[in-house]
């Protein structure tokens, strides 16, 4: 029997509502070290809410979070935690008062207190590896296009060798060219890292090509989880439903 | 005859009767809130300020942004209103011969109250509003989530910049101020109402005190705090989109510029006591 690696992350009965409006109703997930796990689920479902409760930006109503085995609860070990995380957002939250290379390297600059130079030399090395040429580091985030975007939010994100890494819909808004591009370097990144990865999406192209294991998010709760390779056998109407992007089925369409 | 859900008459009733006490509780309380979130954010804002780690480069791209581009707005509000003051006091002087102190009092006006509150209430419109849609749009476009996950804590980052710039660079743009509407009314003065331009400024310069000129540089010290404070505050709590950054932004100027005026008037109570 091969002995279960700890998870990296762990949520356990996270509860989270807005006002009247419960949005997680307990969600359980666990991620082991170096795997990447997908959460789909229509939107509204509370995906974005869930790794934001994770990354310690929202505290969960009730639960709580496990990271490396430790409660994520404290402002000190939330801190550890983001040490360890990196992140990639939806619009690709570039500070745009910034050049790239300042984007890049903001932990560096910020929070190692490493020297500007020494900065920015990581930085051109970092968008190399996401295929982006040094021309584009004295670049403003305005002056990219959406898929480079991307690419910067990508190379900021990993930049201090994260364990694990969010990806909040990493190919929304992109033509499928450039998504498919997207998701190679998603992949090519966290396995060179050999980080664990949990990314919320709802398109099934990046999640066949990103997930080891998915998970899906309905009313709250985690209804299903399984490898990637179950995703079209799995014998669930949601999931079926989800992946064959039907309107008619147990899921009410979100309009 | 109605479909609508049945609801218990007890219930309703109580609604009704309850309906003004709630609204006047739920006011009050909302109030408190408020003014208790203003006051913990200050803080926590203030706190930055004072301790490590201060960002020297943001600060003075701050100064920058809030002193220098300040200029042009400072002075023509000035100017307009030296001249203005001039002209009135000389009209109202004129009443019982006094119209030889208008530069006595157009200095005193512009040092101790009008510099400062006017310039105050300016910046209130032009930084505040601009900090509040800055960091507004930075909250809805999840900048500052961003900032957050890559260790970096916006009070310090963001906040603490701006309030300290807000705070340097007011007194400097009153100090500008006093000067360019004291020759406001210079200029009204010997332009049209014949005044010696060098006896003028002579008695200007002899009758205003270092008291008067500082209890208006502290006074600009104060608002710069409020006009930053207020931008980041609502800036920092702004959400929904466009609409919440423009809401910020409108908040922002407004609770700066009622905190300008109150505050204007403890911070003169003051000074009046301690003789400054």
């Amino acid at each position: 029997m091969i002995v279960q690696n700890a998870p990296i992350i762990e949520l356990r009965g996270v509860h989270k509502a807005f006002g009247p409006k419960q949005v997680l109703r307990g969600v359980d997930l666990t991620v082991a070290p170096g795997k990447s796990l997908v959460i789909i689920g229509g939107s509204g479902t509370g995906k974005s809410v869930t790794i934001k409760c994770a990354l310690g930006l929202l505290a969960p109503d009730k639960g709580e979070i496990l990271f490396d085995g430790e409660p994520a609860k404290s402002a000190k070990a939330i801190n550890a935690l983001r040490r360890r995380t990196g992140m990639l957002f939806q619009g690709g939250a570039l500070f745009d008062s910034m050049t790239v290379w300042e984007n890049v390297s903001f932990v560096l600059l910020y929070r190692d207190h490493v020297g500007r130079a020494e900065a920015k030399k990581r930085a051109i090395e970092t968008l190399a590896k996401v295929r982006l040429p040094a021309s584009a580091a004295d670049l403003r985030p305005a002056e990219l296009s959406g898929g480079m975007q991307k690419r910067v939010a990508l190379a900021r994100a990993i930049i201090a060798s994260p364990e694990l890494i969010f990806f909040d819909e990493p190919t929304t808004g992109l033509d499928p060219i450039t998504a498919d591009a997207v998701n190679n370097l998603i992949v090519e990144q966290v396995k060179a890292l050999g980080a664990a990865a949990i990314t919320i999406t709802h398109d099934m192209a990046s999640v066949r090509k990103i997930a080891d294991e998915v998970a899906m998010l309905h009313e709250g709760r985690i209804i299903w989880r399984g490898p990637v390779s179950a995703l079209d056998n799995s014998g669930n109407a949601h999931i079926d439903q989800f992946v064959n992007g039907r309107a008619e089925g147990p899921i009410q369409p979100a309009i | 005859m109605t479909t609508l859900p049945a609801t218990s008459p007890t219930r309703d009733r109580d609604f009704v009767l309850l309906r003004p006490f709630r609204l006047i509780g739920r006011t009050v309380i909302g109030g408190f809130r408020e003014i208790g979130r203003i006051s913990s954010f200050s803080a926590r804002v203030l706190l930055a300020c004072v301790t490590p780690v201060i960002y020297l480069r943001e600060v003075l791209r701050q100064c920058l942004k809030i002193g220098y581009y300040s200029l042009p707005v400072v002075g023509l509000t000035a100017v307009f209103i030296g001249a203005a003051l001039a002209l009135n006091i000389y009209q109202g002087g004129s009443r019982f011969n006094a119209e030889q102190f208008v530069p006595n009092i157009v200095v005193l006006g512009i040092t101790r109250e009008l510099g400062p509150v006017l310039a105050g209430l300016m910046l209130a419109g032009r930084v505040s509003a601009g900090i509040a849609a800055e960091v507004g749009a930075m909250r809805v476009t999840e900048q500052i989530d961003a900032l957050l996950t890559l260790s970096g804590r916006p009070e310090r980052f963001l906040y603490a910049p701006r309030v300290i710039a807000g705070v340097l660079m007011l007194p400097l743009l009153v100090l500008v101020a006093d000067i360019i509407g004291v020759m406001g009314g210079w200029l009204v003065a010997v332009g049209a109402l014949d005044f010696n331009g060098a006896l003028y400024l002579r008695n200007s310069w002899s009758f205003v005190t270092s008291g008067d000129i500082q209890s208006g540089l502290i006074k600009a010290a104060v608002f710069g705090g409020i006009i930053t404070l207020m931008g980041c505050y609502q800036g920092d709590r702004s959400k929904g989109g466009a609409g919440g950054v423009g809401r910020a932004a409108t908040l922002a100027v407004v609770g700066a510029a009622v905190l300008i005026l109150a505050s204007n008037y403890v911070l003169t109570s003051i000074f009046v006591r301690i003789g400054l």
